[in-house]
């Protein structure tokens, strides 16, 4: 048993030793310069990540601004607000909306989400929000705004999961001390409920973060896949998992290979931290060892 | 103000479940349509052909998938045996802590850290790197609702068992496991459904084969073919006979995981572990 639970330590450092081995030739070659550069060219051996280290960073971000608001909702409407019946049926169908495995939601994006993207969504932004720059150029259907919204909707079944643990864990007589004082059901809600939260629900929105920068194949399917920077929304991008997926079985030469590892050991530093301080805050919350997040 | 926000919070459930609802209906609409016997026993068909089917996937994924739990479900629930009855304190803590952050790898990162270390070494991809690959991603999965359901067992059970004479480790493994199993096999095959929808740890370990690999020397040591990974394939060519094969190997795929889930909620629903006082 104790070997099983060493396996789990060990498996973590095989990781990040293997990560770093793999990739010392590209560190070597580039040096911080690395995460700075933006020509992204194998055929002449130079490369710079910083189209996939914004792609990653904007994606997920409008993932976010689009799931927190709708999860900590849903979190909300189930533990407070619905009544009982409906609570476990509710529940059950958002974390059965966790279950879909990624590559599906892929799958359904490109051939229902772009359309109706392309077709009706985009052409009304354009119209209505166009003079802002973030969403000019012409409508594709794939691109940054798609692998946000289905980014978005991958990731409201963690934070919804963990918002309605924390919320749950809120002791009743600070429900009922507020309800004395006169409140409504709302304001209740957000002076007894989601003050005493806060915490939980951060280190839930943060898992969240974690899973949609470490995000591969959904996303990859619909971003469009052009290493460039661009302003607007409808514009192609790149995320640092997406161009490990495409490019790893085609890497010719060593320093190519070396490179992608690199942005792989980035990506699983960046999580690893991401992930160590959602699970420091939740933990805080809910009294001593976390339950299982889907993940 | 009051009914203001009470009615966003519902109408924010109503916009989360519209998805999930136009996702299996659009699969259930392509999906149903596409899959025939052709499509559960034939071979793909070289591109732009019509026809064929994904058998080599669906038995490439059985194999890949009862490997991953070979390797995963024994060191994960013995990692969550340790962390609930032997371990305590600070070096406990760490392995929880661990676990957990394990689980938030990308799954991309595992696959090309075993990449790295079992294809690259062995020279050759294989369904055993990609067993292994899901195997490790189950384990703090495994792990941890082991721990959780042992948790549970009340302590009268485990003094019981002591009461006995029988060592430690005995009366854990014949007792407080076993009072505990119906919650353990709950997260094992939650860990399954999570792990059997996985593609991108696949990607650089299994490959992808079109043809069949089940002779007894080429079983472990080939590329395999694996349902998530001929869909992501056909889902992202251009011929429309492959996006309709894809539409049904996602039914097959999502039916797989569906009845798992299901059954788990049912059996978490009757929930009472057999043998607590």
């Amino acid at each position: 048993m104790l070997a099983c639970s060493i396996s789990v330590l060990m498996v973590l450092g095989l990781f990040i030793y293997e990560l770093s081995v793999r990739s010392k030739l590209s560190l070597h070659q580039f040096g911080f310069h690395f995460f700075t550069g933006t020509t992204w060219d194998p055929v002449s051996g130079d490369f710079g990540a910083l189209p996939f280290i914004y792609g990653t960073l904007v994606s997920s971000l409008l993932a976010l601004i689009l799931a927190v608001p709708l999860a900590v909702g849903v979190a909300i409407f189930v533990t407070e607000i619905c009544p009982r019946t409906l609570r476990g049926i509710i529940s059950f169908t958002v974390e059965l909306l966790a279950a879909i495995p990624s590559v599906i939601y892929g799958l359904w994006a490109i051939f229902v989400l772009c359309p109706l993207l392309r077709k009706f969504v985009q052409p009304w932004l354009a119209k209505t929000l166009g003079w802002t720059g973030f969403f000019s150029g012409p409508p594709f259907g794939i691109g940054m705004l798609a692998a946000g919204i289905i980014l978005a909707i991958m990731i409201i079944p963690i934070i919804s999961s963990i918002t309605r643990e924390v919320l749950v864990a809120v002791p009743q007589s600070q429900r009922e001390a507020v309800y004395a004082l006169g409140a409504t059901k709302w304001e209740m809600i957000r002076m007894a409920v989601l003050r005493n939260a806060r915490a939980g629900i951060l280190g839930g929105i943060i898992l969240g973060l974690g899973r949609a920068l470490g995000e591969t194949m959904a996303v990859t399917m619909v971003i469009g896949n052009r290493p460039e920077i661009a302003k607007s929304l409808f514009a192609p991008g790149y995320t640092m998992a997406s161009v490990i997926a495409n490019e790893f079985s085609e890497a010719t030469d060593d320093l190519y290979l070396s490179a992608l590892v690199e942005i792989g050991l980035a990506l699983l530093i960046v999580t690893l931290i991401v992930n160590a301080l959602a699970r420091l805050l939740v933990w805080g919350v809910t009294r001593g060892s976390a339950k299982r997040a889907h993940a | 103000m009051n009914w203001m926000m009470i009615s966003s919070a519902a109408l924010a459930s109503v916009i989360v479940l519209i998805p999930l609802f136009a996702i299996f209906i659009y699969l259930l609409y392509k999906g149903v349509g596409a899959i025939n016997i052709d499509f559960l026993t034939k071979l793909p068909l070289p591109p732009g052909e019509t026809g064929g089917g994904m058998a080599n996937a669906i038995v490439g994924s059985a194999v890949i998938l009862a490997l991953a739990s070979l390797i995963g479900v024994p060191f994960g629930i013995g990692a969550g045996i340790y962390l609930s009855e032997f371990g305590s304190g600070k070096y406990a803590d760490g392995v929880r802590f661990t676990a957990d952050v394990l689980n938030g790898i990308p799954s991309i990162v595992v696959g090309i850290a075993i990449y790295s270390l079992v294809v690259l070494r062995q020279g050759h991809f294989s369904a055993l790197s990609g067993g292994i690959a899901l195997g490790i991603m189950m384990v703090p999965t495994v792990a941890r609702t082991t721990e959780e359901m042992l948790a549970m067992v009340p302590n009268t059970v485990r003094e019981a068992a002591l009461g006995l004479g029988i060592p430690h480790w005995r009366s854990t493994l014949s007792i407080t496991l076993r009072t505990a199993a119906s919650g353990i096999i709950t997260g094992v095959m939650l860990a399954f459904a999570r792990v059997a929808g996985e593609t991108a740890p696949l990607l650089f370990t299994a490959f992808g084969n079109q043809f069949w690999n089940l002779k007894r020397d080429t079983i472990l040591t080939q590329p395999t073919a694996a349902l998530p990974l001929q869909i992501y394939t056909y889902a992202i060519s251009p011929y429309d006979d492959w996006h309709r094969q894809a539409w049904a190997g996602a039914l097959v795929l999502i039916l797989l995981i569906v009845t798992a889930v299901t059954a788990v909620r049912i059996v978490a629903g009757h929930g009472q572990m057999r043998g607590s006082a």
